[in-house]
């Protein structure tokens, strides 16, 4: 209970990951809440390494880390960006008026 | 000892408590700050646990980037309207609530069995190429492995992050109409004729100007 170990980081993580997949299942608010689901998967993602990284003593886990960070940077503007252009064309983002995919 | 891990119970369920308010939470506005105070919380677990370098990386991309373009798009787009909605207004032929809690609640008991069951494999520990030095500080050693062993993943990044900025703009770029706009190649291509007239001016009448 009182040391921490590897264990109680890897819950955590499954946590967070838990609650990102909730919230991407269950929103149809707008897709910005989902982008931010998206981004605490990733944050799990990263609680994971960094904690592999310091309890096996490997530093690797913490560049992936870094490389992860970016690739999240990177998502999030072309997503924003997406989402800016998909309202000013249809004036709405909520996810449940969003039918043009269907087909 | 006691006061490490009353200090990651405390940050970890800060960091529960603020990813479900993420997601929960009637206002988009309200969403954005409960995200950024669980990445706070969470690069605080990475400082404790002896990554320093991630965790203030943490802050500032995330707090001081992310979470401000997404506090933006946000404010820019007019979400206001839909604040006063949780997850749906209209429960007609959702069977999706149900099922997606089912889904993460199977997701999560694996994820759980998995940490539960699981071992090193044997020979892990001795294929370990980059070990953490003791000496020198976290930074220093990131350093040290980043831009030398990593340095193509790391080039490979910087041109991510380009194609990223450049999507970005081409996506959102529209021009405008009634925008004055300064052309170069049309003021250097400007010919003498084109600017200069010359006139035949009459005695005392003086030349009549219109353009």
């Amino acid at each position: 209970m009182f040391s921490i170990g590897l264990g109680h980081y890897l819950t955590l993580a499954a946590i967070i990951f838990t609650i990102g997949v909730v919230g991407i299942f269950l929103n149809r608010k707008n897709v910005i809440v989902i982008l931010m689901s998206i981004e605490l998967i990733l944050l799990a993602v990263n609680i994971n390494l960094v904690a592999f990284s310091i309890f096996i003593n490997d530093l690797s886990g913490q560049i992936f880390t870094l490389f992860i960070l970016t690739v999240a940077a990177a998502e999030a503007a072309i997503g924003l960006a997406i989402i800016v252009v998909y309202f000013r064309n249809s004036d709405t983002i909520r996810v449940e008026e969003i039918k043009n995919l269907k087909g | 000892m006691i006061a490490h891990s009353v200090f990651f119970y405390i940050f970890s369920l800060i960091a529960i408590v603020s990813a479900v308010m993420v997601t929960v939470s009637k206002n988009t506005v309200h969403s954005v700050f409960f995200l950024i105070l669980d990445f706070i919380s969470i690069s605080c677990l990475f400082i404790m646990i002896g990554a320093e370098f991630l965790g203030m990386i943490m802050l500032i991309v995330y707090v001081g980037a992310v979470a401000v373009l997404f506090l933006f798009v946000v404010m820019m787009l007019n979400v206001a309207e839909q604040k006063g909605q949780w997850f749906s207004s209209r429960w007609d032929g959702g069977t999706h609530i149900p099922v997606g809690l089912l889904v993460s609640l199977i997701i999560f008991f694996e994820l759980i069995i998995v940490i539960g069951g699981w071992k090193y494999k044997p020979d892990l520990l001795n294929s370990l190429s980059i070990n953490i030095s003791t000496e020198v500080t976290n930074t220093r050693s990131i350093g040290n492995v980043l831009y030398t062993d990593y340095i193509l993943l790391f080039q490979i990044s910087g041109m991510i992050l380009l194609v990223a900025m450049i999507g970005a703009i081409v996506l959102t770029y529209r021009e405008r109409a009634g925008v004055k706009r300064q052309s170069y190649v049309k003021q250097i291509s400007r010919e003498r004729d084109e600017g200069v007239d010359l006139v035949e001016a009459e005695k005392n009448k003086g030349v009549k100007i219109d353009v």
